[in-house]
């Protein structure tokens, strides 16, 4: 039962983790993360680094469709932006890692507000349809600016380099990707108890009285999208450093569509909903793996990965519609709600 | 339905003892056909509660949409603090001071009571995306001050401080209204527009929104201007009453002179000519069959 | 420059545009009646085309009942979907019953690609197979039938909202539901009627379109196309889905064979963002008047 919280400074209340129980868990989920690499096999490492770049590819959608309430198609095509921009850095300049990424960041903002600014005169769905348009429009250019962009073969991209080290291993790109995830999810974090995150939420809710206290919509949503956009091309040059591959095909509609039922499953407006519907997207194909790997094969035919794939998109449509039919908030009601019964018990309610 | 009355010549604007906060003059809207605006003028001396009057559909939330900037009008002027408010959109006229209520609520639902009443201060803070992202001291000082002053200014004045971790969509419908109220304070205005703020209440709440009103008067020195239908309401808070009927001011003045205008006990109450009334209907009975 | 030339791949383009029409039509439908952007459409279109292949080619069915079967079967199909997925949705921000369609669009994909594979399969030929000559120009007879289709199918449906008082109660639970059932409007009913309307007339695109260009598991692209068609000519309007699916046909035909086939996404993208910047609501759409 959680009592003695009263908070004595105004600034005690507005931390973000704000009471012993939760310092001292941060403390061991710290530890766990340093410890984890350490601990574990290359497979769960692996899994480890792509549910981080998940999860901010989803924390950056969230701002922008959880948060700001613009539905967005295209978080796929900036990711790809992002990824080529990385590949073509490290391939023609060979600068540092984490300029690269920044430029990543920087051109798939820069995308974002592009593709904004003919799309938000109107409301919502046009946007999201704009979105879509997006993502065939890049598609397009990954495809045909081949001298920039390596057509349809792609770029292979040369390990990141830190310190002189190759970061070729899941084991060694951890340690770069882990901690950039922290830092980005804590900058959404803060970004919502400022008034710019306050100006989002508003503009969700109810975009008329936005107007009437003084927050400019245009420019706003146009931040929003710059925002969601730079966290997209961020993970999309993280994307590059592990796959160490891009092709036209690496960004498809359907990881625009993973991403926006990562934040629909995980919770819409929540930093915890992203972590939560990332790592929840992410493990679902691998569950589905082991599943079907176990399963007779007289019940799934020769080829049990030849039903992997439609699975999978059978899933991932499933989870957006269970979702969002009975529990429209996500994981992250399920975990308050856990956590308030934590905090009351023995008291029921 | 009869047509508008032809506006009588003694409707003059209340002389200015000093310059008007606000000065509306010849506001003059349509709607395709409908004239929802013709020709309305009054101003609003600083300091002071004005109300706005009048019979359902006389165009009073048009004004004030107008006003708010969300209406362009074909003809006619606005002018606040002696500058003309034409082509300014809504979220600047906010910045220069210009606060306001809506008739049904326009809470955030998806926020608790604090923030919503931070929001209301948003164009005059100043941490920008780069601030706010990384959370630098500068933003941190800003955010607590920010805290510390609505805690103590409108939390405490507003006696919501019970409620202010509450989401918004949990409170009943007196609580929010003051929020409302609350969040167009933290605006620090100069001009406050409250579009029926006692809509709905009961006389307990009543009572302590017109209390908190002229308090928000006196110890905040902000001008209302406000749209109400509550006639002892009006009665007792205004210095001026201005009337509106089918898009026209048909009378302005003290609440008493107002109170005994024929033109505007007709509009609202009927011209109380029961003879007339009565000869209206055998006509139209006998030309039914 | 060869005018006969320029006339067939602009009347090949008409006849696209129609079969665009057909399916705008549909998407119009579900939108009049229940203000759902039903972005699924394009898979439903495709889950019709693959239940009439699996009646005709699948269970050896003659044409003549495996058509009406399959349009059956896709009516049924929509209020299924109307019930469980959209029915639910009611009330709730209409950003959430359009991301329930985009959930339904990857379920219908990865249904097809369950039980067919995602190799493309020929439909049996069912239309007549001379080609249609005009002049010096020849025109593909499955194009030139569809379009018919196509146009008779939504001479009908507009004649339908001009003459019968259930297409302004279509509108009447578009516009307020709670309005429309106090003055005795079967809401749910007419919900559910919208729904296996559409999907009846989705089903007759995607057995036409099916073929026409064979059926796969990405015949849902069809449905991007359509978006761009019903923004054009605007969401609510019938008229606006036949106008705008003969522009954004002619102008991907005249695209895919003057500048080349992987352009044709493109063009009709590149429209898209031009409409949006010229004419938001579309040709003929309504653009709703908010009460402050």
């Amino acid at each position: 039962m959680r009592i003695g919280s009263a908070k004595q400074s105004y600034a005690a209340d507005a931390a973000l983790f704000d009471s012993r129980t939760q310092q001292a868990w941060l403390v061991l989920l710290m530890l766990a993360l340093v410890a984890f690499p350490f601990l574990a096999g290359e497979y769960w490492l692996y899994l480890a680094c792509l549910v981080a770049i998940n999860i901010v590819s989803t924390m950056g959608l969230n701002i922008l469709t959880g948060y700001t309430g613009l539905v967005s198609l295209g978080q796929a095509a900036f990711m790809g932006l992002g990824a080529y921009t990385v590949a073509i850095l490290q391939a023609r300049l060979g600068t540092p890692m984490l300029v690269n990424l920044l430029a990543a960041g920087v051109v798939a903002m820069v995308a974002g507000v592009l593709v904004g600014l003919p799309s938000l005169r109107v409301k919502g769905l046009y946007l999201a349809i704009a979105t879509i348009a997006a993502g065939v429009i890049t598609h397009f250019i990954f495809g045909h600016f081949s001298q920039l962009t390596g057509g349809s073969s792609g770029i292979t991209v040369a390990p990141a380099q830190v310190f002189g080290i190759d970061l070729d291993s899941s084991f060694r790109l951890y340690w770069v990707i882990v901690p950039l995830t922290g830092l980005m999810l804590v900058g959404a974090a803060n970004l919502f108890r400022t008034r710019i995150g306050r100006a989002f939420i508003a503009i969700r809710d109810r975009d008329i009285s936005a107007a009437v206290l003084g927050i400019p919509l245009l420019p706003y949503k146009l931040l929003s999208f710059a925002i969601a956009s730079f966290y997209a091309g961020v993970a999309g040059g993280l994307f590059a450093y592990f796959f160490r591959a891009v092709t036209p095909e690496s960004f498809p509609l359907l990881m625009s569509i993973f991403f926006l039922a990562a934040v629909i499953v995980g919770g819409m407006g929540s930093v915890l909903g992203s972590v939560l519907g990332a790592v929840f997207m992410t493990m679902v194909p691998e569950v589905l793996k082991l599943i079907v790997s176990a399963l007779p094969a007289a019940l799934v035919g020769e080829n049990a990965t030849l039903v992997l794939s439609p699975v999978r998109t059978i899933v991932f449509g499933l989870m957006i519609v269970l979702f969002l039919i009975f529990e429209p908030h996500g994981l992250a009601e399920i975990w308050r709600r856990t956590r308030r019964l934590f905090h009351l018990w023995p008291f029921r309610t | 339905m009869p047509g508008p009355a032809p506006v009588p010549a003694i409707v003059p604007a209340p002389v200015a003892s000093s310059a008007p906060l606000l000065q509306v003059e010849g506001l003059t809207l349509a709607f395709g056909g409908v004239r929802a605006l013709n020709g309305v003028s009054f101003a609003v001396q600083p300091g002071t509660i004005t109300s706005v009057i009048g019979p359902n559909g006389a165009g009073k939330t048009t004004v004030f949409n107008t006003l708010s900037g969300f209406y362009t009008p074909a003809a006619g002027r606005i002018t606040f603090e002696g500058r003309d408010l034409a082509g300014l959109a809504p979220p600047k006229r906010a910045a220069l001071g210009l606060a306001r209520s809506f008739q049904n609520i326009a809470l955030f639902r998806g926020m608790t009571v604090l923030d919503n009443i931070k929001l209301g201060r948003h164009c005059h803070l100043k941490s920008g995306p780069l601030a706010a992202l990384f959370y630098t001291p500068a933003a941190r000082r800003e955010e607590e001050s920010l805290r510390q002053e609505i805690e103590e200014k409108i939390i405490d004045f507003l006696e919501i401080d019970h409620i202010r971790k509450a989401p918004v969509s949990a409170l009943s419908y007196g609580l929010q209204k003051r929020v409302e109220l609350a969040r167009a304070l933290a605006m620090r205005p100069k001009l406050l527009l409250l579009d029926e703020p006692v809509a709905g209440m009961n006389r307990e709440e009543t009572e302590d929104m017109a209390r908190f009103i002229l308090e928000v008067r006196r110890e905040w020195g902000v001008t209302v201007l406000m749209v109400e239908h509550d006639m002892g309401m009006v009665m007792d808070l205004s210095d001026h009453v201005v009337v509106l009927n089918f898009g026209q001011v048909i009378a302005q003045g003290l609440p008493a002179d107002v109170q005994a205008n024929p033109e505007v006990v007709k509009a609202y109450l009927g011209s109380g000519n029961v003879e007339a009334l009565r000869a209206r209907f055998q006509a139209a009975r006998t030309k039914a069959h | 420059m060869d005018w006969w030339l320029l006339f067939e791949i602009t009347v090949a383009g008409i006849g696209t545009g129609g079969l665009y029409a057909l399916t705008g039509l549909a998407f119009v439908l579900i939108y009049k009646a229940t203000k759902v952007v039903n972005i699924a459409i394009g898979e439903m279109l495709m889950i019709s085309a693959y239940i009439f292949f699996a009646l005709s080619a699948g269970m050896g069915l003659p044409i003549w009942l495996a058509i009406p079967g399959a349009l059956l079967v896709s009516g049924a199909f929509g209020a299924l979907v109307e019930r469980s997925i959209i029915r639910p949705m009611l009330g709730e921000a209409p950003i959430s019953s359009f991301m329930v369609t985009v959930g339904l669009a990857s379920i219908l994909v990865g249904l097809v690609e369950l039980i067919w594979t995602a190799d493309q399969q020929r439909l049996p030929e069912f239309l007549p197979n001379k080609h249609i000559q005009i002049g010096q120009a020849f025109i593909s007879p499955k194009i030139f039938y569809g379009f018919w289709i196509a146009v008779l199918l939504i001479g009908g449906v507009l004649l339908l909202f001009r003459f019968w008082r259930g297409g302004v109660a279509l509108q009447a639970t578009a516009s307020d539901q709670a309005a429309a059932y106090s003055v005795g409007i079967n809401v749910p009913r007419v919900f559910a009627l919208s729904w296996v309307a559409a999907a009846t007339i989705a089903g007759v695109a995607g057995i036409v379109v099916g073929s026409i260009g064979g059926i796969s598991s990405v015949m849902g692209v069809f449905g991007l196309s359509v978006l761009v068609v019903v923004i054009f000519g605007g969401l609510d309007s019938v008229l606006g889905a036949l106008v705008g699916g003969v522009i954004v046909g002619v102008i991907e035909s005249l695209t895919g064979f003057y500048i080349g086939g992987e352009y044709k996404l493109l063009a009709t993208f590149s429209l898209l963002v031009l409409i949006l910047l010229v004419r938001p609501y579309g040709l003929f759409g309504k653009h709703d008047i908010e009460r402050l």
